[in-house]
């Protein structure tokens, strides 16, 4: 029962890990809460099930048709909303961001109507595989292998590549990176891109696993794993990474203990009660004061 | 007294009357979060929660004990006073963003509790009989707007106020001047609660049906957009914010479907081309000074 309850949690934390690392990755290079990264989630999972209902399209090809396009979304949303505003203050920007998703959720709503999509069954074909006594889905398999190999990936693109290199030296300060030859809205393009992608593959994955792709699917996933990279330290990727696996673990167990209806409020529970004790969250770098 | 404004309010459009309403409330509940935001500098995502404490307090003393409505309103907005204190004392040490996620956090839980309360009537929501007064609604609530705006315009202009500035140009600064932040901040923090919990009584007994939905993460957004919107600091700022974001949804109701997407589309631009609220930076005492003529005293450098 435990064991069961942990594989079902982990997999829903890989999702929030996923979404959670396009919110810290932003966050750690320009300091915006990115409201509107829930909202690309949502397109993800839309455009993956349209790959795969009307085009007929390998769920694999799907996958990463919807993170192109989302990264491409991703990529226009920072030139149109938050470009224009880097120099003004933080809220302001926040206020735009909060205006792009109030878009492209209406957006969604009036494309794809009110009522809830369902990928069609013959999909991924869902088979299960006994590990003693608990039981864990080939989707499952799916979802923990595929955001264990993004999160690789991401690691890698970030510590071993030039681009990498250029995106933490913008985190670290952005006007020294720009001094010394740092295209830097380029690096900020690249981390929208990168960000709407990793939240686009857990859209078309949060899509398959609860068979539901709505409109409004966007806002409390993107909250939740906010929450997430908060809880890890915002701006650190492994922080938002380990996060979300701890959200979506006890967000599971306090289903399983008997709160479902007070499933929303665990994982904020859990926020609130973390920043309390290590203010900066779980890997947040300390911050210093300067007089 | 109360026949002739029952009368003045018979005889108006109900639609504007209503929009007229909602437009005060607004003003309430942006001119609250401008404290805590505005002039304290805290960010602050979960202001809706607290209103939600004001509305269904409200709510229940009306259906329970029938009082005269201007007690049961103090007695609303001191309630999410004290709820707002009891959040705020942990969390108001947290600073910049993660004081945010942590009000959005509780805001998020105390709607998930009242989700649950028999108290509430759990997702049903509660009907609202109509206060216990003899002033007509769209009057009484206008009256309680007029005394918030020249209280908080007070509070604002007052060595309370601007020790709250210093707060938000500098904690470190301010502190190192006498001011205890901590104390300030929490004081500022359960005005701004206060003022939350009468404007969510005073919706609760106008739209006479509140359920905990009503109160969640949008709404907390919308009061944030007024006041940024208007521009923060600005109880004028505040004030244009609440209206034309209350008129601008009833204003694009001809485009019915579209309303939402305008409305998203709107906001970005006006961000975009007043990064600094449609006020901000607008000094309404400078203006003055110069169309009656009078020269701004010098300051000795």
């Amino acid at each position: 029962m435990f064991l069961q309850q942990l594989i079902n949690g982990i997999t829903l934390g890989a999702v929030y890990g996923l979404i959670a690392l396009g919110y810290t990755m932003v966050y750690g290079i320009i300091l915006l809460i990115n409201f509107a990264h829930g909202e690309i989630f949502m397109a993800g999972a839309f455009v993956g099930l349209m790959m795969v209902t009307v085009f007929k399209m390998n769920i694999f090809l799907a996958l990463i048709l919807a993170m192109a396009f989302c990264m491409v979304m991703g990529v226009i949303v920072e030139r149109i909303a938050y470009r224009p505003l880097r120099n003004s203050s933080r809220l302001s920007a926040l206020i735009s961001a909060i205006g792009v998703s109030i878009f492209l959720s209406t957006l969604a709503l009036l494309i794809f109507g009110a009522n809830a999509q369902g990928y069609p069954a013959e999909t991924f074909p869902v088979a299960q595989i006994h590990i003693g006594p608990a039981e864990i889905s080939t989707l499952q398999l799916l979802i923990l292998g595929l955001s264990a190999t993004l999160m690789i990936g991401l690691e890698l693109i970030v510590h071993k590549t030039k681009i990498g290199k250029a995106m933490r030296a913008t985190s670290q300060d952005y006007q020294t990176a720009a001094l010394m030859g740092i295209n830097v809205n380029r690096v900020i393009s690249f981390t929208f891109g990168l960000g709407s992608s990793l939240a686009a593959a857990g859209g078309v994955l949060v899509g398959l696993y609860f068979n539901a792709v709505s409109w409004n699917m966007g806002l409390m996933a993107g909250l939740k794993a906010f929450a997430a990279a908060v809880l890890g330290g915002i701006g650190s990727i492994p922080g938002a990474m380990l996060g979300g696996l701890f959200l979506g673990t006890f967000e599971i167990m306090g289903v399983a203990a008997g709160l479902s209806s007070y499933r929303d409020a665990i994982a904020f529970a859990i926020l609130v009660l973390v920043l309390l004790v290590k203010p900066t969250g779980l890997m947040g770098r300390k911050i210093q004061k300067k007089v | 007294m109360a026949e002739v404004l029952q009368s003045i309010a018979n005889s108006m459009d109900p639609y504007m009357l209503q929009i007229f309403v909602n437009i005060g409330i607004a003003i309430i509940l942006a001119l609250g979060l401008n404290l805590i935001t505005g002039v304290t500098g805290q960010l602050d995502l979960g202001h809706a929660a607290y209103m939600s404490v004001g509305a269904f307090t409200a709510a229940i003393i009306t259906i329970r004990f029938n009082l005269p409505f201007s007690v049961n309103l103090l007695i609303a907005g001191t309630l999410a006073a004290l709820v707002g204190l009891a959040i705020g004392f942990p969390i108001l040490r947290l600073t910049g963003d993660y004081f945010a996620i942590a009000t959005l956090g509780f805001a998020e839980i105390l709607k998930v509790i009242f989700l649950n309360l028999d108290i509430t009537n759990k997702a049903l929501g509660l009907s609202v009989p109509p206060p216990n007064t003899s002033i007509p609604m769209p009057f009484y609530v206008w009256m309680v707007t007029i005394l918030v705006i020249v209280g908080v315009t007070f509070i604002q202009n007052s060595r309370f106020g601007r020790a709250l500035k210093a707060i938000r140009e500098d904690e470190i600064a301010a502190e190192t001047m006498g001011i205890n932040s901590t104390r300030y901040k929490n004081q500022a923090f359960a005005i701004g609660c206060f003022l939350a919990g009468i404007g969510g009584g005073l919706y609760a007994h106008f739209i006479a049906y509140i359920n905990p939905s009503d109160f969640a993460f949008m709404k907390s957004i919308d009061i944030l957009n007024m006041v940024v919107l208007g521009g923060l600091g600005s109880i004028p700022g505040a004030i244009l914010g609440a209206g034309v974001l209350t008129i601008a949804p009833e204003f694009l109701r001809f485009m019915s479907e579209y309303r939402m997407l305008v409305y998203g589309a709107l906001l970005v631009f006006l961000m975009v081309f007043r990064p600094n609220g449609l006020l901000g930076g607008v000094d309404f005492r400078k203006m003055v000074f110069r169309i009656f003529g009078k020269r701004e005293k010098k300051v000795l450098r």
